[in-house]
């Protein structure tokens, strides 16, 4: 078969698949979600066989079922973004001290910059402080690897493993030699055996931290000498050593190529240096890490996120009285948090390894942002799509409110967008779930603000369900709306609970938001097209004047889930110019051009919500001079 | 940064979300490896997908260690818009090749008035020595709009060192049956636009 461009999740699908997987669970959230993805792709085309693989409602859930499955037996692998960690640690945290049985891999995508995340945590210290290995990919291939190797050092050690790359190695892609065919192992004759050492006492906990312990030193052991933690060096005796995990690795060997040609080219000799890179950060290769320290005077270290090779090395220092220094992220000698990249790697070693103390003047990264120019080209931030039923929404709560008091809570997806002009809908975004509890806390302290939350429908079922239940507990007067677009849109169309849709194929009963609301105690619930302004600021000033918990769920599909109605028109003789639709709704299929509002037909998806937005009725759209509702054709699910 | 390159050419395809260029940098992708190179392609994308600037970097030779483009190393800059070319000028190398799409797209915060376009474009990426295609002109010629992102990539490939033909190949492979014809058509009109335009100045 010939190789195949994939990008690195596509190919981390297939690693864990020739594994032998049995049971892929995750949340989506970006840079992980195409794993999970790709393997239900696989499953559906005939060539992932006897694999099971689902979104679960979130990542505690996720890593919970695995761990189930693993004690019968079955590979296992969990997929989750950085912050997705903190969500499934309880679960984590527990499992490294009651142990596995078929191997179980956490794959968890960190996010340096941070390019589409809240945090810029690092993975690795998780692994630390949960005491589990964790494998550091530099680049695609060697991910490719790792989740090979981390199903073999799960099983042997009886170990959870953690799989951590960085968004750059996530949405790398290259090529690769795939099978036709893969098959899941068999789970083992017998299944699940009782024994107490899956029940957590607290003895069974204090013996189990010795095994964890003896496990770590074996497995650091291990991967010393493995394939992982790679030493190179240029010279006899070199004084200066280069450290370097995950991506950075493969920006300083871009780099040190460069300098090579650079000295090649003076006709002066290559630069002398050890390299280490190290694939396996924890637990800490000890030994390599020695080999490679011998002689060296000086040593720099390259990481993103936080500083934990360089925290390594400096204890190694003072554990075995070397008298190296070390120079990283502690004293400014790196980028102390952000993306590195080659250029910086570059400027930073041709400084490091000529000698020369001096940090390089100007880090190329530190004034990326710079312009080279007096002008810059105005930004381009990402906008609600055209068609995009939030904005209906955020337009409906925010003139039921009127000019009243009010605190909107939003959360995690498409809809924190809400935050920008025009609509400016969205005053808070923590984590996960959030909004629904945060606007709680401001009902407490200030009970004449209308608390407001907007919540996705898959984020509701993630986590917001338990703050519903705690503000009909605690009586908060509150409204909860749930934009329930019928996907799970900003990690690119993932099913959910509420739409019924699996990764197995068979469709199960929508689970209905409104009737969860009902069962959890929820008097007022309010349903609304958020496409007809009217009808939706109704519907929202119902449930915002009711005094106690409330609720509205706008209901209308993901633009991307829908084919578009025909674009909405101007009339230019009516159009009075006073761009109201714009500034209320900022639509980006609209354009003011020579002083007359125009619809970009390519653009606009037919919605037909500026018509309401008009005070002139200078806008027709054809879907509802039809007499039909927009996107009708859609029903949850039947995508 | 050094003007030692480590090997590897380096192109950067910038855009708006929804303007093609993954389907671009994959058609790219292949045809280099076909070639016998070594490649890695990087996407950078979250948040919301639609409308946003997007970049794609594509890095191919006999050994590619990373997969991103720093600032001054942009072999190509392959444009698909001319404000995200003003905004990727930086990337580009000293003797890079600049082409850019003759397009403007206006991001939000001009639609309603907070920021407006730039001013004496043309000038500007002149400066740079860019070749300006017009690739709409050129996709509605082919038969549609669409394939603007595949007669961009006949700019790029006027200017690479690949056979026409294993760039064909892999246009075949990838395009939807129907299209075929009409994207191998959109492919040569961008190719020959470079070759016009050189032939004029």
């Amino acid at each position: 078969m010939p190789a195949k461009l994939l990008m690195a999740n596509e190919a981390f699908a297939y690693a864990a698949l020739e594994a032998g997987v049995n049971v892929v669970a995750g949340y989506p959230g970006t840079p992980s979600s195409e794993l999970v993805e790709t393997v239900a792709k696989l499953h559906s085309a005939g060539v992932a066989q006897g694999v099971h693989v689902e979104w679960s409602t979130n990542e505690k859930a996720a890593l919970e079922l695995l761990a189930g499955a693993s004690m019968s037996g079955a590979r296992c692998l969990f997929t989750c973004k950085q912050m997705g960690m903190n969500v499934a640690s309880d679960a984590l945290m527990s499992l490294n001290y009651v142990g596995i049985r078929g191997g179980l891999v956490l794959f968890v995508a960190d996010d340096p910059g941070p390019i589409s995340s809240q945090t810029e945590q690092d993975t690795r210290r998780y692994a630390n402080f949960a005491k589990v290995p964790v494998f550091d990919p530099s680049t695609p291939d060697e991910g490719y690897a790792m989740m090979k190797e981390a199903f073999e050092v799960s099983e042997k050690y009886g170990t959870p493993v953690i799989v951590r790359p960085t968004t750059r190695v996530n949405h790398a892609s290259t090529f690769f030699d795939v099978p036709a065919e893969t098959h899941a192992r068999p789970i083992p004759e017998g299944g699940f055996q009782r024994s107490d050492k899956w029940i957590i006492f607290p003895r069974r906990a204090y013996q189990a931290h010795g095994e964890i312990n003896e496990r770590l030193a074996a497995i650091a052991e291990e991967q010393s000498g493995g394939a992982f933690n790679q030493m190179e060096q240029r010279g006899s005796a070199p004084v200066r050593g280069i450290v370097a995990g995950g991506v950075s690795s493969a920006y300083v060997r871009d780099a040190l190529a460069m300098l090579e040609g650079e000295a090649q080219h003076a006709g002066k000799p290559s630069p002398e240096y050890r390299f280490l890179h190290v694939g396996t950060p924890f637990p800490f290769p000890e030994g390599k890490a020695l080999q490679f320290a011998e002689g060296l005077q000086e040593i720099i270290v390259f990481e993103e996120l936080d500083h934990v090779l360089e925290d390594e090395f400096l204890k190694l220092a003072g554990k075995h009285h070397l008298p190296y220094a070390v120079h990283g992220k502690l004293d400014g000698r790196t980028l102390d948090r952000g993306e590195n990249g080659i250029d910086d790697a570059l400027a930073r070693l041709r400084a490091f390894l000529a000698a020369d103390d001096a940090r390089p003047e100007e880090s190329p990264m530190e004034s990326a942002n710079e312009a080279p120019e007096a002008i810059q080209p105005p930004m381009r931030p990402p906008v609600l799509c055209a068609g995009c039923p939030h904005r209906g929404a955020f337009y409906a709560v925010k003139r039921a409110v009127g000019k009243r008091p009010a605190v909107f809570c939003g959360d995690i997806g498409c809809y924190t967008l809400g935050n920008a002009k025009p609509l400016e809908a969205i005053d808070t975004c923590l984590c996960m779930g959030a909004g629904i509890t945060m606007a709680q806390g401001f009902a407490v302290a200030e009970p004449d603000r209308k608390c407001i939350s907007f919540v996705g429908d898959s984020t509701f079922f993630a986590s917001g369900i338990t703050g519903v239940a705690n503000a009909v507990y605690n009586q908060h007067d509150i409204t909860v709306c749930v934009l329930d677009n019928a996907t799970t849109a900003m990690t690119g169309s993932q099913p959910h609970p509420g739409t019924g849709q699996t990764l197995m194929g068979p469709k199960t009963k929508p689970i209905s938001i409104a009737e969860v609301l009902h069962a959890l105690g929820v008097e007022c619930i309010v349903r609304a097209n958020p496409l007809y302004a009217e009808e939706a600021m109704e519907a929202a000033r119902e449930a915002i004047d009711f005094p106690g918990p409330s609720a509205i769920i706008f209901e209308s599909p993901c633009m991307q889930l829908v084919r578009p109605e025909a674009p909405a028109t101007v009339d230019e003789s009516a159009c009075i110019g006073c761009r109201k639709c714009l500034t209320t709704l900022g639509c980006p299929a609209m354009t003011w051009r020579d002083g007359v509002m125009r619809i970009d037909a390519t653009l606009c998806y037919g919605c037909g919500l500026c018509v309401d937005a008009c005070p002139v009725q200078a806008i027709a759209s054809p879907v509802r001079e039809a007499g039909q509702v927009p996107f009708a054709a859609f029903r949850k699910g039947a995508k | 940064m050094s003007v030692y390159s480590d090997g590897a050419t380096t192109v950067l395809l910038a855009g708006v979300g929804g303007q093609g260029t993954i389907l671009a940098a994959d058609l790219l992708a292949k045809t280099a490896i076909s070639n016998g190179l070594q490649v890695k392609l990087s996407e950078i994308h979250g948040m919301a997908q639609r409308g946003g600037s997007v970049t794609t970097v594509v890095r191919l030779g006999e050994q590619v260690h990373s997969m991103v483009c720093d600032r001054g190393s942009a072999d190509y800059l392959l444009c698909f818009e001319a404000t995200e070319a003003l905004r990727n000028l930086p990337f580009l190398a000293q003797n890079g090749k600049l082409l850019v799409n003759d397009v403007s797209i206006k991001p939000l915060p001009v639609l309603t008035g907070k920021a407006s376009m730039p001013k004496r474009v043309h000038e500007r990426l002149g400066e740079y020595n860019a070749q300006l295609v017009d690739a709409n002109k050129h996709a509605r010629e082919a038969g549609s709009l669409k394939c603007a992102n595949v007669v961009l990539l006949g700019a790029l490939a006027a200017n690479m060192p690949f056979s026409m033909e294993s760039w064909e190949e892999q246009i075949r492979l990838k395009v939807p049956p129907k299209t075929i014809d009409m994207n191998i058509d959109a492919f040569h009109r961008g190719v020959q636009s470079v070759a016009s335009e050189a032939n004029r100045s």
